[in-house]
């Protein structure tokens, strides 16, 4: 590990994004826009808002950071960029932390972007803390940022990167506690929900704006979904291969 | 000690063997050509040479190192044969990243796109570049790193001749202060300037020379001719 390298890997990566203004809207202004349609849907019954904003609020960053996540690094793959990378001295946890470092700077913007719009615009609720709220929105949206890092090496394809969509986040999203609380599904779907990252980021949010006081569950399950996020840099960096048939 | 040293190397992929025995040595500090038809195993010797290609027997040796050594990735530079740059950035912003890689300072980036005849597009995006353009690019990510050895897969390919020219008068002047270039190519002519040429066929060195000596074993003129001549089982 060299962190120069890294950084440097980083400002490369910001610089490539920098040139892609879709992108960048995708991940800082797509989240919010989502939001206000949720709030505009339920208008008339802002109960509904209150109840499941905060996770809506994790989900929608979640997914696009997944999404563009795993679409760029599997274009990193396959354009033979990262090949000619692994023949410099650019170390393996150098360029996924590097990606992880811009991804997460990108993050941190989308976050509080988000988290300012539905608090004081949207008019969710006050949470227990305004710090831990943004602090949940992004180590939420670096867990889906992570997870795409790693989901990429299982991808020959941009196409085939596109399609873990429908596979790998729509069962989270719809086991993750968003559509009715995880403690009111049968045994087995409850079961299934526990290895899903998405559902401790859910909690930690959920269980944040039910409280006046940050509760230690809040800390729990962000532990959690920082672990889990960890876990998936290291997936991404060790199915780096040097040499390849 | 010779820069590269490969003894009986094979690979396979997939069943097939695409390289079958190989066994040569290259000198420090010359400028060797690759030649051989598309699907020769050009590409596959220069991924075993780099380390990134996994092999089925024998041995590839690389300034003393066994290729692949991790020491190895701050000496050699490569470029693949489909210019692996980014085509968001600029020439410059490429190059710039490859020298911090090789932990080289912007002098040299700037030098590396001078050699490569880019300073004037220095600041363009690589997405808008031509072909010729994305290539000399590619080269100049290599070039940064001022490595001892240098291995360019078909960097000429769809350059003027012009600058084909001045490439090579560089490549020849890299060769002239030390460094080891192995530069693969499918155009025969261009191998004349260099001091060895080695000629892959499916998979075999069929013929490890000179350029002069090649001539003179074939009796030809010209080195396409003599190709053909050894490609045919002539005077090999």
């Amino acid at each position: 590990m060299n962190p120069k390298l890294t950084l440097a890997t980083t400002a490369r990566v910001l610089n490539q994004l920098r040139r892609d203004p879709r992108t960048l809207a995708l991940i800082v202004i797509v989240p919010g826009v989502l939001m206000w349609l949720f709030s505009e849907v339920f208008a008339d019954s802002p109960e509904v808002f209150q109840r499941v904003g905060p996770a809506m609020l994790v989900v929608f960053p979640f997914i696009v950071m997944f999404l563009i996540t795993s679409v760029t690094m599997v274009r990193e793959r396959i354009s033979g960029t990262l090949e000619r990378l692994m023949t410099t001295p650019l170390g393996k946890a150098d360029l996924v932390l590097g990606y992880a470092l811009a991804f997460g700077l990108l993050a941190l913007v989308q976050a509080a972007v988000i988290s300012a719009l539905t608090l004081y615009a949207l008019d969710l609720r006050e949470p227990a803390s305004v710090p831990v709220f943004v602090l949940i929105a992004v180590t939420d949206a670096v867990l889906g940022a992570a997870l795409g890092l790693g989901f990429s090496a299982l991808a020959r394809t941009e196409f085939q990167a596109v399609q873990f969509m429908p596979a790998v986040v729509l069962p989270q999203v719809l086991l993750c506690g968003l559509l009715i609380p995880v403690d009111q599904m049968s045994g087995w779907l409850r079961a299934i929900s526990r290895v899903m990252p998405l559902r401790y980021a859910v909690s930690s949010m959920n269980e944040l704006t039910a409280h006046t006081t940050v509760s230690g569950r809040v800390w729990w399950d962000l532990m959690v979904v920082a672990g889990c996020a960890l876990a998936a840099l290291i997936v991404g960096a060790t199915t780096l291969r040097r040499r390849v048939g | 000690m010779a820069a590269v040293e490969i003894a009986g190397l094979r690979v396979r992929r997939g069943g097939t063997v695409i390289l079958d025995g190989i066994t040569l040595s290259v000198p420090p500090g010359s400028l060797t050509a690759l030649l051989g038809p598309s699907g020769s195993g050009k590409t596959t010797l220069l991924r075993s040479v780099v380390g990134a290609q996994r092999i089925a027997g024998g041995t590839v040796t690389v300034l003393g190192r066994p290729a692949g050594h991790p020491r190895l990735r701050r000496e050699i530079g490569y470029t693949t044969q489909a210019a692996s740059v980014y085509p968001d950035l600029s020439a410059l912003e490429n190059v710039r990243y490859h020298a911090t890689l090789h932990g080289r300072d912007r002098q040299a980036a700037t030098e590396a796109l001078a050699t490569t005849g880019l300073t004037k597009s220095a600041g363009q995006l690589v997405r808008t570049m031509s072909g010729g353009q994305v290539n000399r690019v590619s080269l100049a990510c290599a070039l940064v790193a001022r490595p001892r050895l240098l291995l360019l897969d078909e960097p000429t390919v769809g350059l003027d001749p012009v600058l084909r020219n001045s490439l090579w008068d560089t490549f020849r002047q890299l060769a002239a202060n030390g460094t080891t270039l192995v530069v693969s190519s499918h155009v025969m002519e261009e191998a004349a300037r260099c001091d060895r040429v080695l000629l892959l066929r499916a998979g075999r060195l069929i013929a490890d020379d000179s350029p002069e000596g090649l001539l003179r074993r074939t009796h030809t003129t010209g080195l396409d001719e003599a190709f053909l001549r050894i490609a045919l089982g002539g005077a090999a």
